[in-house]
């Protein structure tokens, strides 16, 4: 079996390394020491099971958990987070509390063996999804996207819309256009309260740069951005941003 | 939902008692007339007119109350209204009945003889009710009072219990416990020597109080006790580069001022690029005072302006304007890459 330890701290991966080598059955095929190594090792490898650190250079913990399509299972290992280890708890995903001891160790990968990878996959995505939208106010400042083989890190403020695209939210910034495996909803949740507005089922839309609203055919609208897009807005949409822009 | 519920009782209850009490004295009041052999007209009209209007007078009273509760000459005072009060109220219930009932001598005469009674009623009511009322706001306003004092006494003890957990700063404390841990199977002997490091610095903090002003030199060495403890755990990724002019070095300054902005500094550092980090800290004096620069890398582009980052600074700040009663003394700016935050100490 695969492990990868992924921790910005060196003395701490130690750690991790040290309790491992009680057993012969897990192999550590890689330290990382920031998310956006642990992306790429995860690629490559393909591990069973990963340990990792939340807060970490760049990218936290969830955040790189965002950006693997099929994420193995994990083991978080964090010093001191209220509201990371509330969540943790609502999942039933096991985390160790630096420093732990040996037998902490113990238990947390007896938990993992006897919990089903499937289950433990679905628990995992769950707990992201919930650090994201209603645990961690900061992170709604930004979003974490991979582009190609690149890790992007795009501040909400440079979006300018999000397009629905399949299983896949499409989002429109002035450097480009990047994908993103999660849906409308989700976004139009941590994106309301800065300025954005669900205008159509497919769009949402960062509402200081509709420069124009026109009408266009019956019921329904268009909003013209700053940059000169054009994009539907629907009866229900309308209404919203009536009532959003005051008019 | 309880609650408002209590809060409706509490306010309707006096509406209610209010119309059952005047409606028992205009009762009572008919009653009275029509055993003196009053018609039901002039009895009714009479026991209306009267305690409509004292009623109108008493809710005139309780008005009053609410916004102006007398002080300590209050027996004085309710005395005097209702006094005056009652007066005027005889005058205009008396001259509204008699001229309409004036053609019937006898109802005539049964209300002028009356006076003496009416007034008393009316004096006794008018003072009643001026009594309750006073009783009822200057209740309202002590518990007000009582719930406003609570509420500052549980903002202040919320403060101190948030002052302290800073003052523990658990992150830190953790993460380098975690690192002694690691250390004492590998290293037992730098293990200790971090014990002791970390001890020397709580230590630091628990004994040094807020006003105390300690010289810059010394605060400096407290610094590097912590700069130290974050080596060890972030290995070769953190850098320090500490300038003290000579003469700096024995300016006083609030004692565990720096410490924050430099932990503010190697977070935002940290947690913001992925190279080695450069922490720059370098302290002279100037005319307008003590200087003291903290500069630390960032990314410009992909940090959201230092947010979740800046409260360290808040709290530096709010203390600086208790100790100096100025603003301005902690500034930030930013030149490219890098983040630069400038404490000036006021000579």
């Amino acid at each position: 079996m695969k492990v990868i330890i992924i921790d910005d701290e060196p003395l701490a991966r130690g750690m991790i390394k040290e309790y491992l080598q009680a057993y012969p059955d897990l192999t550590l095929v890689e330290e990382c020491k920031d998310g956006f190594e642990g992306v790429k090792a995860i690629q490559a490898h393909q591990p069973d099971l990963i340990f990792l650190d939340i807060q970490m250079p760049k990218i936290n913990g969830f955040e790189m958990l965002e950006l693997i399509e099929q994420p193995p299972a994990v083991i978080f290992t964090t010093a001191f987070d209220e509201y990371a280890i509330k969540a943790f708890e609502a999942h039933a995903i096991d985390y160790l509390l630096k420093p732990f001891s040996k037998e902490r160790f113990e238990k947390a990968l007896e938990k993992w063996k006897n919990t089903g990878q499937i289950n433990s996959m679905a628990n995992t995505q769950k707990l992201a999804e919930s650090m994201q939208t209603d645990t961690n106010p900061a992170s709604h400042t930004r979003v974490v996207v991979k582009d190609a083989n690149k890790i992007k890190i795009i501040p909400v403020s440079s979006i300018q819309y999000l397009e629905s695209a399949d299983d896949y939210v499409k989002i429109h910034t002035a450097d480009g256009n990047y994908l993103k495996n999660k849906t409308m909803g989700y976004f139009e949740g941590i994106l309301e309260a800065q300025n954005f507005v669900r205008i159509h089922r497919s769009y949402l839309v960062n509402v200081q740069l509709i420069t124009r609203i026109d009408p266009y055919e019956k019921e329904s609208h268009l909003a013209i951005l700053s940059t000169g897009t054009r994009l539907p807005v629907s009866k229900s949409g309308f209404a919203k941003l009536k009532s959003i822009l005051g008019i | 939902m309880p609650v408002s519920n209590t809060k409706l009782l509490r306010t309707r209850f006096p509406v209610v008692g209010f119309g059952i009490w005047w409606l028992f004295w205009s009762i009572l009041h008919y009653k009275v007339l029509s055993n003196f052999g009053i018609v039901f007209t002039e009895s009714a009209s009479d026991s209306l007119i009267s305690n409509i209007l004292l009623a109108a007078f008493c809710l005139l009273i309780v008005n009053n109350m609410r916004y102006y509760l007398p002080g300590k000459e209050r027996y004085w005072y309710v005395l005097l209204l209702s006094f005056i009060l009652s007066v005027i109220w005889l005058a205009v219930s008396r001259g509204i009945l008699w001229l309409i009932f004036k053609q019937d001598p006898v109802y005539t005469r049964i209300l002028s003889l009356s006076s003496n009674i009416r007034f008393a009623f009316g004096f006794l009511m008018t003072g009643c009710v001026t009594m309750l009322s006073l009783i009822w706001y200057t209740q309202k306003e002590q518990k007000a009072t009582t719930e406003l004092k609570q509420e500052a006494e549980n903002h202040l003890r919320e403060a101190e219990l948030f002052k302290l957990r800073q003052q523990l700063q658990p992150h830190f404390l953790f993460n380098s416990l975690n690192s002694i841990s690691a250390l004492a199977g590998s290293q037992p002997e730098k293990a200790r020597h971090m014990i002791q490091q970390l001890s020397a610095f709580l230590r630091g903090t628990l004994k040094k109080e807020e006003r105390q002003m300690i010289p810059l030199q010394e605060e400096i060495g407290f610094l590097e006790l912590y700069l130290e403890i974050e080596k060890v755990r972030f290995g070769n990724r953190l850098q320090t580069d500490i300038q003290v002019t000579e003469e700096a070095a024995t300016q006083l300054i609030p004692a565990l001022i720096l410490q924050p902005i430099v932990e503010n500094a190697i977070k935002f550092g940290l947690y913001d690029t992925m190279d080695e980090v450069r922490i720059v800290i370098h302290a002279s004096q100037t005319q307008s005072g003590l200087e003291v620069t903290v500069s630390n890398p960032f990314d410009p582009e992909t940090s959201a302006g230092g947010q979740g980052t800046g409260f360290g600074l808040a709290s530096v700040q709010r203390r600086l304007f208790l100790l100096y009663s100025r603003n301005g003394l902690l500034e930030t700016s930013v030149t490219q890459n890098i983040f630069t935050t400038l404490l000036t100490i006021p000579s």
